[in-house]
């Protein structure tokens, strides 16, 4: 943490802020997420900080509450796009030969259509539930943290401690999470940032799409498709989420753009 | 002996080809596979199992996948997509119009977004790290951090509901004159563009400053050459493939952007049928919609590949 600069520090503080809000909601939130308290769309009011939306119920818990539930599904999605496509694009540097060619070539198969038009097929047939909006969002993002992985690994395999190992005896799953993994570590940690940031955005699309989070549960990208009715009329509800993502994703860039520097000066340049 | 430039070209369609032919078994097998039983799902939980059979058989899925994905890849190489299981009507007659106004969307989007884009990204070389560069960029990664259908509203919100300067519902139809239609989708056409325009911009700006950094550029400045007549003459022409690489990535993702779009403006495009139909779990036309979208993505793709071998000077007179 030392030398820290002031934008980094700052985007880590408003990072922490969001998700210590979203892990304490039932406790910071004034209301309940479902109960109605007032009129439609009431202006901001002192009972009502941010107004209330198109049932009237409190806009400002909604927006705790979807808070928790997008960082939530992002945060886990994000877990599971990196578990899988680090460990599938380690293996596939450290195997090489065949392995790679077929991992390679399926994950740029993948890659070639358009994620969003990619989940809209799966989610046709698929029951939409947090469970399984988590695993469609992280697979179709671990083809991302795969092509990056593989990469590094890749340069990473052919350092002299790791053959230094190879000759020692030992195995290929020692190779990848005793020598590549410690290695690679840093630029897989900047990139977990921005797949964080691209989770959230996603998951907000598609609930915003109506294939998302269902209601009666609170997320971003469902408040915005709750009062969109309400912009014609002058009623500005539906655009307080796009503070909420914006504040969220330009701190977590900040973060992630300190990190790629530091470990890109730390290492003479490997991993730009 | 082909020349080698031709064979280039030849094995890079093919590839391409190939490609489309692996994503359409894909989206077969996405939607037919997955879950065990189309129709069940279709249904509900709750369905009488007489009922989920009917569909079944209607649906042709009692025949095994490998019969049923052959035909539908051959009936939709000649363009029959079969019938919309929501309302029996054809499909693709309802695409083909619905394709047309997504193209003009997307065509208006384009035709403004890429001149901007490599405008500013000059602009933002010529004055690298002053003022002009700062709030460029600032703007535009701003632009990058929200989703879409945010910036959709936003912009709704400020140009049609608070200056009332264009319609906030983009419906068009065949009556419309060309300037009507362009009014309509004022509003789609400018979120489009503003979301192409950051990636467009920051990646002209990359390319040239790549360029810049080369020996000939140095030796231009030293020559004393005017920093704009360096830009354009000397670091712009070396710059053009990767310029153009930009341009046409930057336009598969508009085709994927205008989805979102068409749903926040209700504009009778491609992204707001596929949409719906998603939703009504309408298997066919999700299968159709994704062929398409797949397709149009992976061509524009293609033509990127093409353009930068074409520009490539060594590749064009190998020794």
């Amino acid at each position: 943490m030392k030398g820290m600069p002031i934008s980094a520090a700052l985007g880590l503080f408003v990072t922490a802020l969001f998700f210590l809000a979203a892990i304490f909601a039932p406790w910071i939130a004034p209301y309940s997420p479902t109960q109605i308290v007032g009129d439609l769309w009431e202006p901001s009011s002192r009972e009502h900080w941010l107004g209330t939306d198109n049932l009237g119920r409190d806009l400002l818990t909604r927006m705790i509450y979807g808070g928790r539930t997008t960082i939530f599904v992002a945060s886990a999605a994000t877990l599971l796009s990196f578990t899988l496509g680090a460990i599938l694009g380690f293996t596939a540097a450290v195997y090489g030969g065949w392995v790679d060619q077929v991992m390679s070539r399926a994950n740029d198969l993948v890659m070639s259509i358009p994620t969003l038009i990619f989940a809209l097929v799966v989610l046709s047939v698929m029951p939409v539930t947090i469970p399984i909006l988590i695993l469609v969002i992280g697979l179709l993002d671990s083809t991302r943290v795969f092509r990056l992985s593989r990469a590094v690994a890749v340069d990473i395999n052919v350092m002299d401690y790791v053959e230094a190992a190879r000759l020692r005896g030992e195995g290929q799953a020692w190779v990848i999470f005793r020598e590549i993994l410690p290695n690679a570590l840093s630029p897989l940690v900047a990139e977990l940032g921005l797949r964080f940031i691209f989770a959230i955005l996603f998951i907000s699309t598609l609930s915003f799409l109506g294939l998302g989070v269902q209601p009666p549960l609170a997320d971003w990208g469902g408040i915005v498709r709750d009062n969109r009715e309400g912009i014609v009329w002058g009623i500005p509800a539906a655009l307080i989420p796009a503070f909420a993502i914006v504040t969220l994703s330009i701190s977590v860039n900040l973060v992630a753009d300190w990190m790629l520097n530091r470990t890109t000066s730390l290492k003479g340049g490997r991993g730009v | 002996m082909m020349h080698p430039i031709l064979t280039l070209l030849v094995q890079r369609i093919a590839l391409s080809l190939l490609l489309l032919l692996a994503v359409s078994v894909v989206i077969f097998v996405g939607t037919e596979i997955l879950p065990g039983d189309v129709a069940r799902v279709i249904l509900g939980q709750g369905a009488p199992e007489q009922a989920v059979e009917n569909l079944r058989a209607q649906m042709g899925l009692d025949r095994p996948a490998t019969v049923r994905y052959f035909e539908w890849l051959f009936n939709a190489l000649q363009g029959d997509f079969g019938v919309a299981l929501s309302n029996r009507r054809d499909i693709a007659t309802a695409i083909g119009q619905r394709l047309g106004n997504t193209m003009f969307l997307a065509a208006v989007a384009a035709a403004f977004a890429v001149p901007l884009a490599i405008f500013l990204g000059l602009l933002a070389v010529r004055y690298q790290n002053r003022w002009p560069d700062r709030l460029i960029s600032g703007v535009t990664l701003t632009a990058i951090s929200l989703p879409e259908f945010l910036l959709g509203y936003v912009i709704m919100y400020v140009f049609a509901v608070q200056l009332g300067w264009f319609p906030s519902v983009s419906s068009v139809h065949g009556g419309m004159s060309f300037w009507q239609k362009l009014n309509a989708v004022a509003l789609p056409a400018m979120v489009l563009t503003l979301v192409v325009l950051a990636h467009m911009m920051r990646m002209t700006r990359a390319a040239i400053l790549n360029v810049m950094q080369s020996a000939y550029i140095e030796t231009a400045e030293l020559k004393g050459l005017r920093k704009l007549t360096l830009i354009f003459r000397h670091a712009m022409p070396n710059a053009i493939a990767p310029i153009v690489n930009v341009v046409m990535i930057n336009l598969a993702y508009l085709v994927v952007g205008v989805v979102v779009i068409e749903v926040v403006f209700v504009y009778p495009g491609m992204g707001q049928y596929l949409v719906d139909h998603v939703s009504r779990r309408d298997v066919p036309v999700v299968q159709a919609c994704g062929l398409i979208f797949a397709t149009v993505y992976i061509g524009l793709n293609l033509v990127a590949d093409l353009v930068s071998i074409l520009t490539n000077p060594r590749l064009r007179h190998p020794k």
